[in-house]
């Protein structure tokens, strides 16, 4: 007869950097039911709009999450222009296009690091995080900072790039592209790592439909919606296919994010074609008045934004709904029934960013 | 004698950053910068650990967590806080649960400021940690003798 036992897991636990906790009910080994409890990182930063003005909030936005820092200040920015009836600079745009892959090179190759870590694997975790720092570089490059790029400004960039350098970027990108497929072909091909993520944690189409999820958590479910599609910043006239598997485990998330490195690094080359020459910014001059639902692809999933000002320089309200929050509900659902010791699977390959889902 | 600052182990804890301190401190371990050359390895476990890097203003609910995790690790301990928010709240001074500071909660010995705080800064701070350390060892085992 099996004995039924509660293992908290966290908040200070060392498969993430960040803290979150979990009441694990187990029944031997297998996992019944998880239970979340969360506000390790709550900082109250939606609050803020009240003490900042609209300008600076910028600042406070990007610094909702270290990884995605950039696409939230974009975001954020591409809300209050669209209440403001700016059109920013095509330059500015692509810009934006180029740095948001960036963004998601980064982070889906600091994914794969944990990930690997996860399972124990920690030369794995090592090559892909020496790979990521080249795209660090690049960032560091193109905006002085290498996580926090503070480079948004409602209206424009603050920066610009010289076309020399974008050139470049792409040049690196393609001779990185082998060492990348060098290093991700253990993933999809290596025999342990494979018993490790194959059939692990799967979550039906009609699950993920049905809890909602986003982001590469519900492509790997065979859902093909990808918020990019819609076409913010340069994106209308970038080609891209959402990618998709149809399986929905671990392995199939593993994969969607892989192939999604080669199609950021086949987006920056199109975006560095096509970025035309010209001004990066426009002068903003008012306050704005209305309100907004800004959506975009962040390399967890789709993030929503609200923004609602009223004619001053502080805003009424603001509100980000993250691709974490909107994917825990799956992730709890994966959980159950799975073993103990692929708990770590199941919640790294939703991708969590806690600071992002509590803010 | 113990040789602890040979081979100093970090416990890295999140006290409600925004993870781009996190991060960075990840980056330390890793081969570009790789820490692990001073001996330095990260563990996950409080009652190993010798040097507490320690990111964030820490939030209403994190405190008890701080609190615990630094009473858990053994003596001689030093504590590195990484970035502006845990040197004095930062950006998010202003948010009505961040208290403002990892010394508004435990002693810290050493501030890395920086919005995210750099590897080569945190590396810096680490070593000023590990001099840190050596001293307390020493007032450590005087204590012991007296």
């Amino acid at each position: 007869m099996s004995t039924r036992s509660v293992v908290p897991f966290g908040p200070q636990h060392p498969v993430l950097p960040e803290p979150i906790h979990l009441d694990l009910v187990l029944e031997d080994e297998k996992v019944v039911e998880a239970v979340p409890s969360i506000g390790f990182i709550h900082r109250g930063l939606e609050s803020l709009v009240g003490k900042k003005d609209f300008n600076d909030y910028t600042y406070i936005a990007e610094r909702i999450c270290g990884i995605c820092s950039f696409m939230h200040g974009m975001s954020y920015c591409e809300a209050v222009e669209h209440i403001m009836n700016i059109e920013i600079p095509e330059r500015a745009k692509y810009l934006r296009t180029i740095w948001c892959e960036l963004s998601r090179l980064h982070s889906h190759l600091l994914w794969l690091g944990l990930l690997a870590d996860g399972f124990g694997f920690e030369s794995l975790f090592m090559q892909s995080w020496r790979l990521r720092e080249n795209i660090l570089d690049m960032v560091e490059a193109s905006t002085g900072g290498r996580l926090i790029s503070s480079v948004n400004k409602i209206g424009g960039q603050l920066k610009d790039v010289p076309n020399d350098m974008i050139r470049g970027f792409v040049a690196k990108l393609k001779d990185m592209e082998k060492d990348i497929r060098e290093m991700t072909d253990t993933f999809l091909n290596d025999y342990t790592v494979n018993s490790r993520l194959r059939g692990v944690g799967i979550l039906t189409k009609q699950q993920a439909l049905d809890l909602g999820a986003v982001g590469p958590f519900m492509r790997a479910s065979g859902i093909a919606l990808d918020t990019r599609k819609r076409g913010y910043a340069a994106y209308s006239n970038i080609e891209l296919e959402p990618i998709t598997s149809d399986i929905g485990d671990c392995y199939a998330r593993t994969y969607v994010r892989i192939q999604e490195i080669f199609q950021s690094i086949d987006i920056i080359r199109q975006a560095a074609e096509k970025i035309p020459d010209g001004e990066v910014a426009v002068p903003v001059k008012g306050f704005p008045s209305g309100e907004y639902f800004m959506r975009v692809e962040q390399p967890r999933g789709e993030a929503i934004y609200y923004v609602k000002a009223n004619g001053t320089k502080f805003l009424d309200r603001f509100r980000v709904r993250t691709p974490t929050f909107a994917n825990l509900p799956g992730m709890l659902e994966t959980l159950k029934g799975c073993q103990l010791a692929d708990v770590p699977m199941m919640i790294l390959t939703i991708d969590p960013c806690i600071s992002c889902t509590e803010r | 004698m113990l040789k602890v600052s040979k081979s100093p182990w970090l416990l890295h804890y999140d006290g409600s950053s925004c993870n781009g301190c996190d991060i960075e401190v990840l980056a330390c371990l890793t081969p570009l910068y790789d820490v692990e050359r001073f001996g330095i390895i990260n563990t996950g476990n409080p009652k190993h650990a010798d040097i507490f890097l320690i990111t964030g203003g820490i939030n209403k609910q994190n405190e008890s967590v701080v609190k615990q995790i630094y009473s858990q690790m053994p003596n001689p301990k030093v504590v590195v806080a990484v970035g502006i928010c845990a040197c004095n709240g930062g950006v998010f001074k202003d948010c009505y649960n961040i208290m403002g500071g990892v010394d508004k909660v435990i002693p810290v010995d050493i501030y890395v400021p920086g919005c995210a705080a750099r590897p080569e800064s945190i590396m810096d701070g680490v070593v000023k940690a590990i001099a840190l350390l050596d001293e307390k060892r020493k007032s450590v085992g005087k204590e012991a003798a007296e």
